[in-house]
């Protein structure tokens, strides 16, 4: 599949903006902090800024409207409603953080638990695809919900240590999901790399009984927007290198960062420096991670492209 | 509305194609983006239509195979058999294209089970497309909707053209009858007749789409060895000594010469 930039950049950021209202929903930050404040604007604006890059691959934007009305069999008419529907609690639990400086348990445990659903419903537009065999796994969302999680995490760690009420416990929890991010995402990397294609030529031309199927001549001689919307191919050598790269910025850097945030309990300045260099280097990972989502997923329809 | 009609649909409209006797000709291609460019909703574009990387959308395209067949025949072992192979859409009664939509612009008719997409209610977010493993919906760049076979409804319906007329531009315009229009919901009809008697399969059973097209596999080809005897038997016609009439006199005048 075509790692658009677009969808990259929406799941990456609409995910750490999910996992960050998660956390304020939780109450892990004390409004009374500046930091907490600006964390709610935050959140607030990396959704917002994730739905608007989504919107960006449309053709038709001006009837983005529409896509609300099909929840009851689409998947990402299911997300728009979540997503429209989230912006009520977390807005709301903006206003009280912001303006008046507290925490209401009612709109932050109901902007969790939907912020998290709205999660769900992304990964599922993914995963209910049968036609992208490396997707259409409940392994799909539980990576999206555990990353949002870890992601979440990492942010609140970086804000918490900016207001100096970084607690030993939270980071570790953003180490432990970090790791079950992590070790289930490996899994589902697993699963992608042993499992034979559910189709093949063969089975796609019906052709096979009379030998092993090659494609002889493409239907044109150009690209076509099948070609270039599901037709990309990322080289074996380059995706190993870029998965490390994944593993190494998204998982070990920040984990080895949350430890030594954790165990010395480092306060200050430089505490606040560790936390966003675990933030970036997460982010960084992350982007890597959903490069290869889309780069190594095979679609059904190259078995007709030679691909 | 993207929820599918209640399965079986009572008529099930499709093509039968057949990949023995396509030459792969790529005329109904031409005459299926002929005739939807000025039919059935936005034009088919083109992008840089004159240029090196020209590309536009087309409903139907003509893919070409090779297969080595591994037999013990001679003089077919090891040598390519070529296969013309015609994709359009193929109105599945599963199709995973109608209900990802979010905006309830795709659709499967319940009365015929042709599946089309209401083009001023797509966004054009390209999720159907992806969710069809046939590749059969391709995003209008211009018009930024999605395009797809209609079956050419706007012709099978069409009670001002002519009765021979009213079957879809792909299998009016081909040469070879290579492909067929018809209900394959009645098992009487005689695309259901022909998909019987020859075999007809799905493509890609095994992503449960449960395609209402079907296709007919090329016929057993006939090793040499068969045909060695029939040569050798028209070898020895040489002898025209029965020949009666014209060629008879033709045969005389010639001797004496």
């Amino acid at each position: 599949m075509h790692p658009a930039s677009s969808i990259i950049l929406f799941t990456t950021l609409s995910g750490l903006g999910y996992g960050l209202a998660m956390m304020l929903g939780l109450g892990l930050l004390d409004p009374a902090h500046m930091a907490t404040k600006v964390a709610h604007v935050l959140a607030l604006a990396l959704i917002s800024a994730g739905l608007l890059s989504s919107t960006a691959h449309l053709g038709n934007p001006q009837r983005a409207w529409r896509a609300l009305s099909q929840w009851r069999s689409s998947w990402l008419s299911r997300e728009g409603v979540m997503a429209i529907a989230t912006f009520v609690p977390l807005t709301w639990s903006a206003w009280l953080a912001v303006i008046e400086g507290r925490y209401f348990w009612l709109p932050g445990l109901l902007g969790a638990a939907m912020s998290l659903v709205t999660v769900f419903c992304t990964a599922m537009i993914y995963a209910s695809l049968k036609s992208v065999q490396a997707w259409h796994t409940r392994l799909t969302p539980a990576c999206y919900l555990l990353f949002a999680i870890a992601g979440g995490l990492v942010l609140t760690v970086f804000l918490a240590a900016c207001s100096g009420a970084l607690t030993p416990p939270l980071a570790v929890g953003a180490v432990v999901a970090l790791a079950a991010a992590w070790t289930v995402k490996v899994k589902w990397r697993a699963r992608l790399q042993e499992a034979g294609p559910l189709s093949t030529p063969e089975s796609a031309t019906g052709l096979g009984g009379i030998g092993r199927v090659r494609l002889f001549e493409r239907p044109h001689m150009t690209e076509n927007y099948l070609t270039r919307e599901m037709g990309f191919r990322v080289g074996r050598k380059h995706a190993a290198k870029l998965w490390k790269i994944a593993v190494a910025l998204g998982a070990v850097l920040p984990c080895v960062l949350l430890l030594v945030l954790g165990m010395w309990g480092l306060g200050g300045v430089a505490g606040a420096s560790l936390a966003a260099l675990a933030l970036l280097a997460f982010v960084t990972g992350l982007l890597a991670e959903r490069w290869l989502f889309f780069a190594e997923a095979r679609h059904a329809v190259m078995n007709y492209y030679g691909g | 509305m993207t929820s599918l009609p209640s399965l079986p649909t009572p008529k099930k409209l499709g093509l039968v194609i057949d990949l023995d006797t396509c030459v792969g000709c790529h005329a109904c291609v031409v005459n299926c983006k002929e005739w939807n460019t000025g039919g059935y909703g936005a034009a088919l574009s083109d992008q840089d239509p004159y240029g090196a990387t020209v590309s536009g959308a087309w409903l139907n395209r003509v893919h070409s195979f090779e297969m080595i067949p591994d037999g013990e025949v001679v003089g077919e072992a090891g040598e390519a058999r070529i296969v013309h192979f015609p994709k359009s859409c193929l109105h599945c009664e599963a199709a995973p294209c109608v209900t990802v939509c979010p905006t309830g612009a795709s659709y499967k008719r319940a009365d015929d089970g042709i599946v089309l997409v209401e083009e001023d209610m797509c966004i054009g977010c390209g999720l159907c497309a992806w969710a069809c493993p046939y590749g059969a919906r391709e995003m209008d760049l211009a018009a930024g909707v999605m395009k797809k076979c209609t079956l050419c409804i706007d012709r099978i319906y069409n009670e001002t053209l002519e009765e021979v007329d009213r079957t879809p531009a792909c299998v009016r315009t081909c040469p070879a009858n290579a492909r067929h229009f018809g209900d394959l919901g009645d098992p009487d009809s005689e695309v259901s007749k022909l998909v019987a008697e020859r075999g007809g399969i799905d493509l890609m059973p095994e992503q449960g789409t449960l395609p209402v097209n079907k296709y007919l596999p090329p016929r057993q080809r006939q090793p040499l060895s068969a045909s060695a005897g029939l040569l050798e038997e028209y070898m020895l016609k040489e002898d025209a000594g029965d020949a009666t009439g014209f060629f008879g006199w033709l045969d005389k005048m010639l001797d004496r010469i």
